[in-house]
């Protein structure tokens, strides 16, 4: 390894670490502060998280918040704020849960039929903020905002109405999503392989989705065209104006596959252990997507480690009520990790640039004098 | 008008300013002598320190060296809060005013009239029409400022400092957004103001105007006083002389002749201006291959519009642009930056660079939908990262490689990168704005050889620039432009500095060849 990836590593294991440091020492205090044992509590956690049992759910669940997160990130990577991943989330789940029951396909196909269906509608949602940035200069922040109230309208508008399972006259829920178009869990082919999982431990297929989509994601991303602009306008909108950007069309686009990625989501539990939409589907996830995002900083990479500690440590707050110590506790880590990660993120990155660039001046000695041998008038003869 | 102040009386005096930044002298022992009452012009070239000198007198910075004395007692300006405390106030070029509120509450904005608790508007507004009545500036107080023209709004922004208590205006280039009749509304306002004992410090660069309405003339010169004259006793070439400095360096006769065959073609461009006027007006120029065709002017005057109307950023309102006889109104920026249009755009930090980005990914910019960075939407990483190494080696970009953000480049360094990222697309126009602007001498050696190399090679060049010299040392073909205008048309072997400085500032008239 070159000394040049070390301080790459370096560097970037450095933020992460502060952040950890910094929000495990701040909830060790809150919890000493109302009088509980800081180490207890932390052994508690870490004791119920490293169960085989808990570590499915993490994953089950860290999955469809992982494809949320990246949602939301390609929108960051433009500045363009989409607030409104709970709507597009939302309505794609209403709606795919509803279209699953109406028709029948082959399993393969079924499944590729409803998660196209959410993505679509979560694409579909997207694109009015989209369009009403880029025609009538809407701030995207507000009208995602105000969407997300709408969405939560309408679809409970739609469920009463023309969406209930009739057979079920008492609750507000859809029909299940038929068999054919669930996600098989992958317990079989991880016997296969020789891991045996305990026999309520269900390993969704939705999984090896998100990781699809987090290479996908990556791919798109730092290896297009489209990456590119997208990155360019994120960074400079002027340079990319002037390279030949289509700002509009970035937006509308970079939105909508944002959406498209929220509705996917909500894929990853309908499809597996919420067969139906009703008011027990976990709806806060989007939100928690924001954040995700943002300790990931953007990268899939990064993202899918948040995502991941995100869910262990609200998974892990359950084993503190053993120890009767209040799992809000998990709370305060988690909002504590993501100011000190998102400061000390920024905090590395300019000590990264100012060390690029002194290094770049003592790399170029005599950058200000060389020059080539001038043959005609040069400047040097300046205004008399 | 040198009834009205005894000449004597000095409202400011500054006595050898000296003001470092890095790397650079803005001021190197400037003099300015201004009598009370009196319209002081302060003229001088783009850069050649008279926004550093407003600065210092507004308290915006503190001198390295020198005196500031205000009404002959000594001061230290620490902040533009300060200044105003002392009645020295400054009405930027481009207004500072909130559109949506009225004209009374822009005006008493952050200095509002009443109890603690309290804003009167009745004192307000009878200050602005008592203000108004004086000094020749009516305006309505309860108009919106979204409703007013260019003239109007910056009336509002003399009653804001009037309003304050300024008995020193400083007006930085007032008359660059205005019309003729507004400019004649403007002096007789000013009149009316030095008739009252206020004292009024007008920096232009056209100097017709400034014989027309100044008491007094400053000539500023690479950030030294080159002359203190009254207008009585100078002519407008005898500023423009003044303001450009005598001698210039001719260029090297160039051995081959550029093709006859135009290459770019303009035909009556017209572009929208934020006000009445037109911020380019009809203007026609062609470009052949293997030429350098040089645009001259103050800045302003329609040469930004000019270069974003070549390169698609904005609407024309009428007229049309053509490369190789085939128009470019249709395209859009990508398609004409790959149809063959190189663009070094006038702020690199801002339009040309991603400076978070490193240098590979910035070779791209501008190309990033051509080979070989791309193929079918795909980034070619590879290619970049060579394509970067190769551009480094021929032009002589320091860095330690092609990996480093461009942040960490000097600007000439930054610069050199950008001339060869365009000239590696092997365009066939080169549009070039200040190509060596704020860079070192042995960058800008190398750009200009550089440039010439491509001229030779038969590229057709438009360039704009501020730098007299360097149009003088490129240009085979030189327009003067003023007013969104193409005023003249110069041969640049041939030019006096003289003449040029005339046509920039509207002096002289000039001709343009149909």
């Amino acid at each position: 390894m070159t000394h040049a990836t070390v301080l790459k590593i370096r560097s970037a294991l450095l933020a992460p670490a502060i952040a950890i440091v910094v929000s495990v020492v701040v909830s060790a205090f809150a919890l000493q502060v109302s009088g509980h044992s800081s180490v207890a509590a932390l052994r508690a956690m870490f004791n119920y998280v490293t169960t085989t049992d808990s570590l499915v759910s993490i994953l089950n669940r860290a999955a469809p918040l992982y494809v949320v997160s990246l949602g939301v990130a390609i929108g960051f990577k433009m500045n363009l704020f989409n607030i409104g991943a709970d709507g597009q989330y939302r309505l794609a789940a209403l709606m795919a849960a509803g279209a699953s029951s109406t028709f029948s396909l082959p399993r393969p196909f079924h499944i590729l039929a409803v998660m196209l269906i959410a993505t679509a509608v979560g694409a579909a949602w997207a694109a009015i903020p989209g369009v009403l940035k880029v025609t009538r200069n809407v701030n995207e922040v507000v009208s995602t905002i105000m969407l997300n109230f709408v969405a939560t309208g309408i679809s409970a508008y739609l469920l009463i109405n023309y969406m209930r399972n009739e057979s079920q006259p008492n609750v507000a829920e859809t029909k299940s999503v038929p068999k054919s178009a669930r996600l098989p869990s992958l317990n079989g082919l991880l016997e296969d392989i020789g891991i045996h999982l305990p026999r309520l431990a269900v390993l969704n297929s939705f999984l090896p989705i998100a990781i699809v989509v987090g290479i996908l994601f990556y791919i798109l991303v730092w290896r297009t065209r489209f990456g590119f602009d997208l990155r360019v306008t994120g960074t400079n909108p002027a340079a990319a104006k002037t390279s030949g950007v289509n700002a509009k069309a970035m937006i509308v686009k970079t939105i909508m596959i944002s959406g498209g990625l929220a509705g996917l989501a909500a894929t990853g539990f309908l499809l597996t252990d919420f067969t139906k939409y009703n008011e027990t589907f976990p709806l806060g996830l989007p939100f928690t997507g924001i954040a995700v995002a943002l300790l990931g900083r953007n990268h899939p990479g990064g993202i899918a480690v948040a995502a991941f500690a995100w869910m262990s440590v609200e998974t892990a707050s359950r084993g503190l009520l053993d120890e009767k110590i209040p799992p809000e506790i998990s709370k305060i880590l988690l909002g504590t990790l993501l100011i000190s990660s998102v400061i000390s993120f920024e905090v590395v990155r300019r000590r990264t640039l100012t060390q690029a660039i002194r290094q770049a001046a003592s790399a170029t000695p005599g950058a200000h004098s060389g020059g080539l041998p001038p043959t005609e008038p040069t400047p040097a003869g300046a205004t008399a | 008008m040198t009834e009205t102040a005894a000449p004597q009386v000095l409202a400011i005096e500054l006595r050898g300013i000296v003001k470092r930044f890095p790397g650079v002298v803005a001021n190197d022992g400037v003099n300015l002598r201004v009598r009370s009452g009196s319209v002081h012009a302060i003229v001088g070239e783009n850069g050649a320190g008279k926004s550093t000198l407003m600065k210092t007198l507004y308290g915006a910075h503190r001198p390295d060296e020198g005196e500031i004395m205000l009404a002959g007692e000594h001061v230290t300006l620490k902040s533009p809060r300060e200044a105003i405390a002392r009645g020295i106030g400054m009405v930027f070029q481009h207004f500072m005013l909130a559109d949506n509120l009225t004209v009374w509450e822009n005006v008493v904005l952050g200095d509002e009239p009443g109890s603690r608790t309290h804003l009167s508007h009745k004192m307000a507004r009878d200050a602005i029409v008592e203000l108004g009545t004086r000094y020749g500036l009516r305006v309505n107080p309860d108009s919106y400022v979204s409703d007013l023209g260019v003239g109007d709004k910056q009336r509002v922004e003399i009653l804001k400092v009037l309003f304050r208590g300024a008995r020193i205006i400083i007006l930085d280039e007032p008359t660059a957004v205005l019309v003729p009749q507004e400019v004649q509304a403007l002096f007789t306002s000013l009149r009316s103001l030095t008739a009252e004992g206020v004292t009024v410090i007008f920096i232009s660069h056209k100097l017709d105007e400034v014989l027309s309405v100044a008491d007094d003339i400053t000539v500023i010169r690479a950030g030294r006083t080159v002359g203190e004259v009254a207008p009585a006793d100078v002519t407008a070439h005898d500023l423009a002389e003044m303001m450009v400095g005598r001698e210039l360096p001719r260029p090297v006769p160039r051995t081959d002749a550029p093709s006859e065959k135009v290459e770019i073609q303009l035909d009556r461009v017209t572009v929208a201006g934020l006000g009445d006027r037109d911020a380019l007006h009809e203007v026609s120029l062609s470009v052949r291959l293997g030429e350098v065709v040089g645009i001259a002017g103050v800045e302003g005057n329609g040469q930004s519009e000019l270069l974003d109307a070549i390169m698609g950023l904005r609407h024309l309102k009428s007229g049309s642009i053509s490369v190789a006889g085939h128009s470019i109104d249709a395209l859009s920026t990508r398609d004409r930056r790959e149809s063959g249009i190189g663009y070094i755009p006038e702020d690199r930090q801002k339009d040309g660079l991603c400076l978070a980005a490193p240098l590979w990914e910035n070779v791209m910019l501008g190309h990033q939908g051509s080979r070989p960075f791309s193929l079918r939407g795909w980034i070619n990483r590879l290619a970049a990262k060579k394509a970067t190494r190769e551009i480094i080696a021929a032009y002589d970009v320091r860095t330690p490689s092609a990996e480093v953000a461009a942040a960490a480049l000097s600007g000439g360094n930054q610069q050199k990168l950008i001339v060869g990222r365009e000239m590696t697309a092997d365009p066939s126009v080169l549009i070039a704005a200040h190509p060596t602007r704020g860079i070192d001498v042995g960058a800008q050696a190398a750009i200009w050889d550089h440039i010439r190399a491509a001229r030779t090679k038969g590229l057709a060049v438009l360039l704009v620039s501020a730098d007299l010299e360097e149009l003088l040392a490129l240009s085979d073909t030189l327009l003067v432009m003023l007013r969104g205008e193409v005023v003249a048309q110069v041969d640049p072997h041939t030019v006096t500095t003289a003449d040029l400085g005339a046509y920039m500032t509207g002096a002289r008239k000039g001709t343009v060849p149909a």
